[in-house]
């Protein structure tokens, strides 16, 4: 140790850094202090769970969708005539495109089941409850946005399924009164789905909508940072502080200690990534539909048209209603309505740990209903599932409008004073 | 200088015009790129007549032309198709073709077309736009037990009959549209234009 000491000043590698780092700090005096506020003094609950790798998962899709898309971009062609030639000559004759592609389309959905999960533990463990309502409602936006990105993207491969699930999502927006065949109009900036709408959403897909996305996470993680992280507990950290250092005493610092920990999620969920990417891509239809490598036809609509799987929840709420108007205010207000969890939520306990079993079933029957709702989205809609749909979608709508009634209801368990993992 | 007094008043008036001003000239300057967004001058001159030979179309069958790039069908239906058609129109939402927007006038009538088994009709759904299947089996189908023929739309279910009048309870609000379309001669539709008289 002591030798190490000693010799430190002396190694011509260290003293090199380091006189780079003062030559920087001199400089821009004002980054040290960003960088600890946000890294090795940004201080996270030590009782983090499985649950908790979510966050930075995402984020790491994230990057994977900018840097395979920038590639991507090289060689497709966004118009209407080359567009699917181009993806299959990705896909064929491009030196390793066939991986990145995959690794885009892959990382669609992987993007959408880390979101998923991710807003599943905000709903079990109030993440979204006070003082924590702006990092919710930024993170809604970013789910928003993202549902624009993906569909958008799944349109520029210019298949069947592109083609007509444009069409569909176009029309969506014909149930507006008085302007929706207008506002069709100009969406697609043509009498039908065209080039001139292919061309507009991939300039949305490519650079309008990704700066609104990474302009949101820094948002979300600034809102996070401001007040600091939930934990499965649902305790304040902040409560009770070290006398001296003034640092929670349940709290470690995210870095080193939570990106490690990241680290090896990042590790293992690549791991899985990767499977799907080598053995199954399509996954048996979910990822890359099998319509979808048939060249967009104006004429003919395929026999059994969905969307990708992660929208189909919304799509069978929207099927399951015999009007258009109302079928649509039922597919959006679905998505808006969860904005509104940290006011609807009137729980006096955060964490369903310390919530009574009501809660655990409703929302346990929350989770079967979207599933389910996700699988009928799929099938082709016979009477029985249009009836099934029905009723989840009415259980979708009153676990929602009735949470400021159920939410209260119960005994509650009483919740520690700190995390239950301390030592 | 110094000591007198800051006219907050004028500070804030100041403040208020300069960000009316500054607002007006960002919703004019945004006119432009939201106007691009509209058909531009090729997309719209593209959408010409199209003439249609229909002497080889034989009974029953179905011809899919593209019109501005939508599908448009022509269906010479049989005596027993048309024959079916008024027994629906309890089971429709608009069976006698009220609703204006759907058909020109001269296709106002029980089996919406100008000539009885001819039928030319846009080929999307009034829901969403997709373009059903044609199903014209007078069979029981597994969403119809009672099914006369007609079509059924893939993406979320709707149904319309063989004149394109769309059934209850399907989130189609309306009927089918019937594009203008006029005969040239007995064999020859050309779509995109009214018979000669009609408006």
């Amino acid at each position: 140790m002591a030798q190490i000491e000693k010799s430190a000043p002396n190694d011509p590698a260290t003293g090199l850094i380091a006189g780079l780092r003062n030559w920087f700090t001199d400089r821009a005096p004002g980054f040290d202090p960003v960088y600890r506020k946000h890294m090795t003094e940004y201080y996270a609950p030590k009782n983090f769970n499985l649950w908790y790798y979510f966050g930075s998962l995402a984020l790491l899709v994230l990057v994977n969708q900018i840097v395979t898309g920038i590639f991507l971009t090289m060689h497709y062609k966004p118009s209407a005539t080359e567009a699917f030639t181009s993806v299959e000559y990705i896909m064929r004759d491009v030196d390793w495109g066939w991986l990145i592609r995959l690794m885009h389309s892959t990382g669609a959905s992987l993007f959408f089941v880390v979101v998923y999960l991710h807003m599943f533990r905000g709903l079990i463990y109030g993440s979204y409850q006070k003082p924590r309502e702006l990092v919710w409602v930024l993170g809604m936006l970013i789910f928003l946005t993202l549902m624009a990105e993906a569909f958008m993207g799944y349109v520029l491969p210019w298949g069947q399924m592109s083609y007509w699930g444009a069409q569909v999502i176009i029309n969506l927006f014909g149930a507006i009164p008085f302007v929706g065949e207008d506002l069709t109009e100009w969406i697609r900036g043509d009498y039908l789905v065209s080039d001139a709408t292919l061309g507009r959403f991939f300039a949305l897909h490519v650079i309008a909508l990704p700066l609104v996305i990474l302009l949101l996470v820094v948002l979300h993680l600034g809102a996070l940072h401001e007040v600091g992280s939930n934990n499965p507990d649902g305790v304040d950290i902040k409560k009770v502080k070290d006398p001296v250092t003034k640092i929670p005493l349940d709290g470690i610092a995210f870095h080193p200690y939570y990106t490690v920990k990241d680290l090896f999620g990042t590790a293992f969920f690549l791991l899985i990534a990767a499977f799907i990417l080598f053995f199954e891509p399509t996954f048996g239809g979910l990822f890359l539909e099998h319509d979808n490598f048939n060249a967009a036809n104006p004429l003919v609509t395929p026999e059994h048209i969905k969307p990708v799987w992660y929208f189909t929840p919304y799509y069978a709420m929207l099927r399951a209603v015999p009007d258009k108007l109302f079928g649509v205010m039922i597919m959006g207000g679905a998505v808006l309505i969860l904005f509104l969890l940290p006011w609807i939520d009137r729980s006096p306990v955060k964490s369903l740990r310390y919530r009574p079993l009501l809660h655990t079933l409703l929302i346990a029957l929350f989770v079967v209903a979207f599933a389910v709702l996700g699988w009928l989205g799929m099938q082709a809609g016979s009477t029985t599932q249009t009836w099934v749909a029905r009723v989840l979608t009415i259980y979708y709508f009153g676990f929602f409008l009735l949470m400021p009634f159920w939410s209260q209801m119960g005994t509650f368990k009483p919740v520690p004073q700190r995390v239950t993992t301390h030592d | 200088m110094a000591n007198q007094e800051v006219n907050t008043g004028r500070r804030r008036f100041l403040t208020a015009t300069t960000a009316v001003v500054g607002g007006a000239g960002a919703v004019v300057a945004a006119v432009p790129f939201i106007k691009s967004w509209q058909p531009s001058a090729r997309a719209q001159v593209a959408g010409a007549p199209v003439t249609e030979d229909i002497s080889k179309l034989e009974v029953g069958q179905r011809l899919i032309v593209s019109w501005r790039g939508q599908p448009v069908w022509i269906i010479r239906r049989t005596p027993e198709m048309l024959a079916a058609l008024p027994s629906l129109d309890e089971r429709l939402r608009d069976p006698k073709s009220d609703n204006p927007d759907q058909q020109p006038e001269y296709a106002k009538n029980a089996h919406r077309s100008i000539k009885p088994e001819i039928s030319v009709l846009v080929g999307t759904c009034t829901h969403l736009g997709c373009s059903p299947r044609f199903v014209p089996e007078l069979l029981p189908q597994p969403f119809d037990a009672d099914w006369k023929g007609g079509f059924y739309c893939p993406c979320h279910n709707s149904r319309f009959d063989l004149a394109g009048r769309v059934f209850q309870g399907v989130p189609a609000p309306t009927n089918l549209k019937v594009p203008p379309y006029r005969f040239i001669d007995d064999n020859r539709i050309e779509i995109g234009v009214n018979p000669e008289g009609a408006a």
